[in-house]
């Protein structure tokens, strides 16, 4: 582990202590943006998938299965070359903060269909007795009572998207993991492998534990009141 | 203008038509699965134990082993992949048997193999103990009695009786946990190693040279990177294919089993 406990390599990495704020800045940053980006697309596709239209649910399932069949890393790399070589680069960061987006938008679909697909189908039928029309049955009705079962898988989902801003990497990213590198391996801050790469893992840890920590309590709750719903009949 | 477009998009096809080329991206290819196949088989074992560790190591003697088990899982899921593959690059020492040429690469490209397939292996262990653990807690506690009841100790019925059930119960988990691995195989391009993601980008960075314009055009990317996207999909498609139709069945025998 070499360096981990020699004081010159924390020194240094205390020194630079700038370097590794920002990197987990911008990851936070890219972070919180491709979030809103993969809800909103996981919304509408997840509405696709569950409509009853077949043309829209082909849409989504393409999407889908395009999305979750290929790697991550192939996507931003396809993206940021095709538009820098023809010209329109759209910069670094927005280039990965879209295909994170993208790329997590087909895992909301697919938790958001799940979701929508669990609730009876006599909910359905019951609002539109109501005279609810589609967006109200959906919002009054069905999301409410499907998002219980949604917010685990998703939140997992979250702690995935966070670990994969390190993909950036790949393009010369300016988020933590790329920072780490480059101060490893700089000319003149290099050597400090074993605490520079302690402290990137403590930020990661520190920004995803209490997420997955939060989604499993959460999904073990919702099973001991299934347990407990199941035996009370 | 339509002309030289044309000829672009031509000469980037050209690409694919050398044999060489076709040879290098195929074997990234299979170097691509056999890392995959290796972590999840190694990562099944490792994850096997992680999780039944977990799981069972209640008494105060053991808990520390628990304690341990706990740690790892949750340090290596809460971390991003490409972290552990630059730790394991700098870190991880290599045995000598991997330190010479091998499978046709210089002993650089397969030391860098190793040490970056060791570091998707821990990684994808810590996967797939949660995976197992899930599948250990579907197992009812009348099996744990009835498996002490005919003699068995602890050990005996974990390896006889618990172990084979939870993992038969999660096997389309598991099996959707390589198309996982496959993809996530593609980090390794990170530190420029020998599979499929990191083969296309290499061809790519030296484009100029194949197809005979002296510049990387556009064209060059959607070619290369949707000759190497059709490839992963077609891996993983039906690898998920196979996945919802094992779902399928065992839905099914439920059905069966309940009436």
């Amino acid at each position: 582990m070499g360096n981990l406990f020699s004081l010159d390599a924390w020194m240094m990495v205390w020194h630079y202590k700038d370097t590794f704020i920002l990197g987990f800045l911008t990851t936070v940053q890219v972070s919180l943006i491709s979030l809103l980006i993969s809800l909103t697309l996981g919304l509408i596709f997840g509405l696709m998938a569950t409509s009853n239209k077949l043309s829209l649910q082909a849409i989504a399932r393409v999407y889908v299965e395009f999305i979750q069949n290929t790697p991550l890393l192939l996507q931003i790399c396809f993206l940021y070359y095709a538009l820098s070589f023809s010209g329109n680069g759209i910069g670094i960061l927005a280039s990965g903060i879209i295909s994170i987006g993208l790329y997590h938008g087909a895992y909301m679909a697919e938790v958001i269909r799940a979701g929508i697909q669990s609730i009876h189908k006599g909910q359905f039928e019951a609002a539109q007795s109501q005279g609810f029309d589609y967006f109200g049955t959906m919002y009054y009705i069905i999301l409410p009572q499907s998002i219980k079962i949604i917010l685990p898988p998703m939140v997992n989902q979250v702690v995935n998207l966070v670990k994969n801003t390190s993909c950036l990497y790949i393009i010369g990213g300016t988020d933590l993991i790329s920072l780490t590198y480059n101060f490893v391996t700089g000319a003149s801050t290099g050597g400090a492998y074993g605490p520079a790469y302690l402290v990137c893992g403590l930020l990661f840890f520190v920004f995803c534990y209490p997420l997955s920590k939060l989604a499993s309590n959460w999904e073990n709750n919702l099973k001991k009141r299934d347990r407990m719903s199941s035996t009370a009949k | 203008m339509d002309a030289t477009l044309m000829q672009e998009w031509l000469a980037s096809f050209h690409i694919l038509s050398i044999d060489a080329i076709i040879i290098y991206i195929l074997k990234g290819t299979l170097f691509t699965v056999i890392i995959s196949a290796i972590a999840v088989i190694l990562g099944i074992i490792f994850g096997s134990v992680l999780a039944l560790v977990r799981n069972y190591c209640n008494e105060p003697k053991y808990r520390i082993f628990k304690y341990m088990a706990v740690t790892y899982i949750e340090v290596f899921r809460n971390t991003p992949l490409l972290l552990w593959i630059f730790i394991c690059v700098v870190f991880c020492p290599v045995p000598s048997l991997f330190a010479h040429k091998l499978f046709g690469l210089t002993s650089v490209e397969t030391k860098l193999l190793f040490k970056a397939s060791i570091a998707l292996i821990l990684f994808t262990s810590s996967v797939i103990a949660e995976i197992i653990r899930g599948g250990l807690n579907s197992i009812p506690q009348g099996q744990f009695e009835a498996g002490h009841s005919q003699g068995f100790n602890i050990v005996q019925s974990m390896i006889y009786i618990i172990l084979p059930q939870a993992i038969k119960n999660v096997v389309p988990t598991l099996l959707s946990q390589i198309i996982t691995t496959i993809k996530d195989s593609s980090y390794l391009a990170n530190v420029a190693t020998v599979e499929l993601m990191s083969r296309v980008r290499q061809i790519l960075s030296s484009a100029n040279m194949y197809n005979g314009l002296g510049n990387i055009n556009v064209s060059d990317v959607f070619v290369l990177y949707g000759c190497a996207a059709a490839i992963y999909f077609i891996i993983n498609f039906s690898l998920s294919l196979l996945v919802r139709h094992l779902n399928k069945n065992k839905v099914r025998k439920y059905v069966v089993s309940k009436a």
